[in-house]
């Protein structure tokens, strides 16, 4: 594509390549950009990234594969469009997408990313497991299917299908139907919510899956929908509005806080433990929610909460954003970024690093063996912890 | 050519000569205030004319409306007395001037808010009490295009505000307002007093901030709930243009549930912010400055206010940081009242 | 023995090792006006031993080696203008030991400016260094090779006057220190032993810094930044004097610029001031403002515009933004404070002929010893022609800071030209002899200080 055609063309040379994109708000190093701090050579810093992609589009640079794994292995993170002081900031990661989104007209896709576009369109999730086993994590526990409840809870394809993640679906389920929440699941009928889709550039697939959900929720009548995932509480919050959906989006934590606050969520058991809290970027960056996570587990008796110093918009990302959790792009060495995380969790002397994402979850507990931190320090989501406060585990 | 209406016999019959005797700079004998405006109404030299501060307040004081203050700027003018050096003269004439393009004229044939020279304040704006209400100036490129341009008295150039204020008020009118809710109240002061006082005709009528503010809660009454916090107002020199309207200040406090302390220095006694006294020509005036601001946080202090409320964006910005400082917060009329109806300002914790 | 590309894999690792086009490409360029270059490989090594390692074979293959910092000069010194092997820094990022008796701090030479303020904010908050007005990726050991100066420099001079020992790694790939390190103690002086002032101003040809040490001040608990402005240029030489004369402030600069509009024409002072207490702050303010500057406030001719309390470390530019396009040069100098008024009068008028809003900063540098002046041009780098004009811009600079008896900060190739031109034979001699011993394969940074 000549870069005249290009959505950003006007804009993406006004990337002076300055760095700041690399810091955390408190400046403490640069680490703070996920491909950047995976392999520190310029190519993978935000403003390589844009002088690249401006180099392709112009016919500067040929396409290669190694181009396009460094395009997509930025994680959407967001934490360059806060450090970024130039008014353009606004649009750092959609003239990322918008690349990508070339890549994809010209099926010029990493492997990986081809893999991972085909599973969502051909099994409705990245894995590529079967459809039917889509609702499976639900079996045995006491939650209900949909059937015009308040809320829908819509899982996720992590929370569905990741073994780890699933005891989490559980959990939140199992949490919210005790405290006399009315909500439903849609089982083996819910479909991925595209965030992933939409952040790879793949636009026609991002459409066509949020029309579907769309539509299915408007016949089963939705109003209401709590997300396990901040991933897919950005898409239907932010994104389908866009294709008509008009539905009153909640990540869990929020409905959790309103429960807590009106005594309707029981945490007397406690929780006897130093924790400190991961700020999953969809949550933080995208959607402002840094308190309501915070304010649930400082309400659990026992629990002592400690920041790491990377916290709230300064928050290292766990490196699985924009399918990385399945493509993979930035593991495989210390340097990654959700080891890194860890080692920031563990500096902190918290025995427990809590979660609000099933994508963070997994991550950084994969993370969390391979810097052999399993004796001193264990990940778990924060619906686990209330569970186990609340006596429901 | 526009041109002051100053009528010399108002001061020849004048009994109290409160527009200098009232004044808190200007050190002089209560028996020679007569003789010293009647020196400035005929042209003449006077020692007034160097040691104004141009705090506004004699607008205020004067029982005739004779506008001593826009005399003052008018003679430190001809006289070439610069009551601040000429550098801020030449920065202070300068930022006024538009130079990102022609503003966007939408006609509204009906009630605007101008946020004027503080586009960038729309933040404050926000809620229910604002809603519905059409705002002009929201673009802070092109803010100065609505700029009522009577920060000029501080500076001695009456002669600025005449030449560019009508073509304000005319890119205001393309709008075709019915009414103007002035953000400042500078703005209203120069809309209600000043374009009067040297005839200026202003074809819309000018609304207070605090009026409209104070017709909206009588609105939104069913949602107030008092807030139940001690507060003190710094009154911006500006409110002297407008005397009738600061006693929206005590019925905003009284309907929002707001105890105003007792204080020494309120009302007709305030205390200026000290903004434009620190980067005064006279020998002295960041000192000076300072310790009419420590008089007044003082003052705050030992009445036991916990907020300080402001009109001004200008005088939050000089006091701001000091009041924080001493455990005072500041915070803008308009976010005290979204306070009160069960909003929450940005910013508000 | 495999090819060059392998023996970096091996020294290094796969991942920190390229010969790929994309990182090519990005490791070409500057980000002012230099045209870009190619390098043949880059590498970004995490130790000294590596560096030491890559030398002996860039030694042994004759190939040019360019070393890189933060990569943010400006004024194309890590361009590798003769291909070889571009040496990526910025992974040796190790604060090493902060002393804070001995105010000082040993860091990898990859440390980032906003790396250290930040750290020292959060460990030592008692403790600052001479930060410069860089974007906050700059590195420390870059900034000080190039002599840069920072927030500090009125007391304390230059940030290359600040060192207290250097590791370097010398072309041929033995490993030398410099200052009290060399004997086996702490870092804590760079003195009394024989001067070897061998690595500052040469642009990288001489050897790679790899850790140094650099001294660190009290930071006082209060800092902010009071404004005055003039609006006749000739009187800013002695408003320097003056202020300098009081030993109150931390920092000193005087500047002006086209936009935003309002201040055209003027002379903006910012003048740093610390204090522990109120009482302390207030002295220092009354001795500026009022006794140093009070005769200029009631003459007319100089306003104070107020006191800003608290610094913004690491500064925030947006210069690069000025002309919407993502680029900005500009020419430094160390220049006579005397110069001030002509500085400004000329770089306006360049400016103004090649139709660039002008920016003209002068930061004091000690005691009035001298003055850092810079002239910026912003460009679009979608414009060609605006990076010409801008180039073309830079140069008649150049030219106009030797003119008016000024010496080149960090000159790039046309400026390393002029001063060359102009160098005392003798000097010239010496410089050729040290180049010659230090890199005796003309590897280092190759195009550089080229034709001593």
């Amino acid at each position: 594509m000549p870069l005249d055609t290009y959505k950003f063309h006007d804009l993406i040379h006004r990337c002076f390549r300055c760095g700041y994109c690399k810091f955390p708000t408190n400046w403490m190093d640069t680490n703070n950009c996920p491909p950047y701090a995976r392999f520190r050579m310029e190519p993978y810093s935000c403003g390589g990234r844009l002088w690249l992609t401006r180099a392709w589009l112009n016919e500067t640079l040929d396409w290669s594969e190694h181009l396009a794994e460094i395009l997509y292995s930025c994680t959407t993170c967001r934490n360059c469009e806060i450090k970024c002081p130039l008014s353009f900031n606004v649009d750092i990661v959609n003239m990322v997408v918008a690349a990508r989104g070339e890549m994809v007209e010209q099926g010029k896709v990493p492997p990986a990313v081809k893999r991972f576009l085909e599973n969502i369109d051909l099994h409705g999730n990245p894995y590529g497991s079967a459809k039917s086993r889509r609702g499976a994590w639900a079996e045995g526990a006491a939650i209900e299917r949909y059937s015009g409840q308040e809320y829908l809870y819509y899982v996720g394809c992590t929370g569905s299908y990741d073994t780890r993640a699933q005891n989490s679906s559980r959990a939140l389920g199992v949490l919210l139907s005790k405290a006399g929440v009315s909500l439903g699941v849609l089982g083996a009928e819910e479909n991925c919510d595209g965030n992933e889709v939409d952040k790879l550039g793949e636009t026609g697939l991002f459409e066509m899956l949020a029309e579907d959900n769309i539509a299915r929720y408007n016949d089963l009548g939705v109003k209401k929908i709590i997300t396990l995932s901040p991933h897919a509480y950005n898409a239907m919050k932010n994104l389908y509005p866009r294709y008509g959906g008009d539905f009153q989006v909640f990540h869990y934590t929020q409905i959790l806080l309103e429960l807590i606050n009106e005594g309707r969520l029981d945490v007397s058991r406690g929780f006897d433990a130093q924790v400190t809290y991961h700020d999953p970027c969809f949550l933080g960056r995208w959607n402002g929610e840094y308190e309501a996570p915070r304010k649930l587990l400082a309400a659990v008796p026992s629990l002592r909460l400690v920041e790491m110093e990377k916290n709230r918009d300064a928050a290292l990302c766990c490196g699985g954003g924009a399918g990385n959790f399945e493509i993979d792009l930035l593991g495989g060495s210390e340097s990654s970024p959700a080891r890194r995380r860890v080692r920031e969790a563990a500096a902190t002397g918290a025995t427990i690093l809590a979660v609000a994402c099933p994508k963070c979850l997994v991550m950084l507990e994969d993370a969390l063996k391979a810097e052999e931190l399993e004796g001193m320090l264990a990940i778990r989501d924060i619906a686990e912890i209330l569970a186990e406060a609340g006596g429901t585990e | 050519m526009y041109a002051l209406q100053f009528d010399e016999t108002k001061c020849l019959d004048c009994h109290d000569q409160d527009c200098l005797t009232k004044c808190w700079y200007v050190e002089i004998d209560p028996n020679g205030v007569r003789e010293e405006m009647l020196k400035i109404a005929r042209g003449e030299d006077s020692f007034v004319l160097r040691e104004c501060v141009t705090c506004y307040g004699c607008e205020e004081y004067c029982p005739t409306g004779n506008h001593p203050f826009f005399l003052i700027v008018e003679r430190q003018e001809a006289f070439g007395i610069q009551p601040v050096p000429s550098p801020l003269v030449q920065r202070a004439v300068n930022l006024g001037l538009p130079f990102r393009g022609e503003p966007e004229i939408k006609q509204t044939n009906g009630p605007v808010l101008n946020m004027a020279a503080f586009s960038e304040l729309t933040p404050l704006i926000q809620g229910r009490l604002f809603e519905g209400l059409p705002v002009i100036s929201t673009d802070g490129r092109k803010m100065f295009h609505y700029f009522c341009q009577l920060m000029y008295l501080h500076y001695g150039k009456s002669s600025v505000i005449k030449e560019r204020l009508p073509g304000i008020i005319d890119t205001i009118a393309r709008h075709k307002p019915t009414e103007v809710i002035c953000f400042h109240d500078e703005c209203y002061g120069t809309y209600t007093s000043y374009c009067p006082a040297v005839g200026i005709d202003v074809p819309f009528t000018p609304v207070h901030f605090f009026e409209y503010l104070y017709n909206r809660l009588m609105e939104l009454k069913h949602l107030i709930r008092p807030v139940g916090l001690n507060v003190a107002y710094q009154r911006p020199c500006s409110s002297r243009l407008s005397p009738e309207k600061h006693r929206f200040v005590g019925e905003i406090f009284r309907l929002i549930g707001a105890r105003e302390v007792e204080r020494e220095f309120v009302g007709e006694n305030a205390l200026c912010c000290g903004g434009t006294i620190q980067g005064q020509r006279r020998q002295g005036s960041r000192k000076r400055a300072a310790a009419i601001q420590d008089k007044n946080i003082d003052d705050m202090k030992k009445a036991g206010a916990e907020v300080c409320v402001f009109n001004c964006p200008a005088c939050l910005q000089t006091l701001g940081g000091m009041l924080a400082r001493e455990g005072i917060r500041p915070v803008y009329m308009s976010d005290l009242c979204r306070l009160a109806i069960g909003e929450t300002p940005a910013g508000w914790r | 023995m495999g090819t060059i590309y392998q023996e970096l894999v091996d020294i290094v690792d796969a991942e920190h090792v390229s010969d790929r086009p994309e990182e090519l490409y990005i490791y070409s360029f500057d980000l002012g006006t230099a045209e870009p270059h190619r390098p043949d490989y880059v590498v970004a090594p995490r130790m000294t031993q590596q560096v030491q390692e890559i030398m002996r074979l860039a030694n042994r293959e004759k190939v040019p080696v360019v070393p890189l910092g933060g990569g943010l000069s400006l004024a194309g010194l890590a361009v590798p203008l003769k291909g070889g092997i571009l040496i990526d820094l910025k992974r040796m990022d190790s604060i090493i030991e902060v002393n804070e008796k001995a105010r000082y701090a040993v860091l990898e030479c990859g440390v980032s400016q906003a790396q250290l303020t930040s750290y020292l904010a959060r460990q030592h908050p008692g403790l600052t260094h001479s930060e410069p007005g860089a974007p906050p990726t700059a590195t420390i050991a870059g900034n000080v090779l190039i002599h840069g100066q920072g927030d500090l420099a009125q007391p304390y001079g230059f940030n290359s006057d600040l060192v207290n020992g250097l590791e370097v790694v010398l072309p041929t790939g033995e490993v030398c220190r410099f200052g009290s390190c060399a004997i086996g103690v702490s870092w804590f002086t760079n003195h009394p032993l024989p001067d070897m002032g061998l690595f500052f101003g040469w642009c990288g040809t001489t050897g790679i810094v790899t850790k140094l040490s650099i001294r660190l001040f009290p930071a006082k608990r209060l800092r902010g930044v009071g404004q005055f402005v003039v609006d006749d240029e000739e009187l800013v030489p002695e408003i320097m004097e003056k202020i300098t004369r009081t030993q109150m402030a931390e920092d000193v600069i005087a500047y002006s610029r086209a936009i935003p509009p309002f201040g055209m024409g003027l002379q903006h002072f910012t003048v740093n001031i610390a204090a522990d207490s109120e009482k302390e702050l207030e002295f220092k303010q009354e001795l500026i403002w009022d006794d140093a500057l009070g005769e200029y406030i009631s003459r007319g001719v100089g306003g104070y515009l107020g006191f800003t309390r608290g610094l913004e470390r690491p500064q925030i530019s947006k210069t690069s933004d000025y002309k919407k396009g993502g680029g900005f040069e500009y020419v430094g100098s160390v220049m006579p404070i005397e110069k001030y008024p002509l500085c400004y009068r000329r770089g306006r008028e360049i400016s103004e002929k090649h139709d660039i809003p002008y920016t003209v900063t002068g930061r004091c540098i000690g005691a009035g010893h001298s003055m850092m002046f810079a002239w910026t041009y912003a460009f679009n780098r979608a414009d060609p022609e605006t990076m010409r004009q801008a180039r073309q811009a830079l140069h008649e600079t150049d030219d106009l800071v030797l003119e008016l008896g000024g010496v080149i900060w960090k000159p790039g190739t046309y400026g390393q030209q002029l001063i060359i031109e102009r160098l005392d034979p003798g000097t010239r001699e010496l410089m050729r002899r040290i180049k010659a011993v230090l890199d005796p394969g003309g590897i280092m940074n190759p195009g550089n200080w080229e034709g001593i």
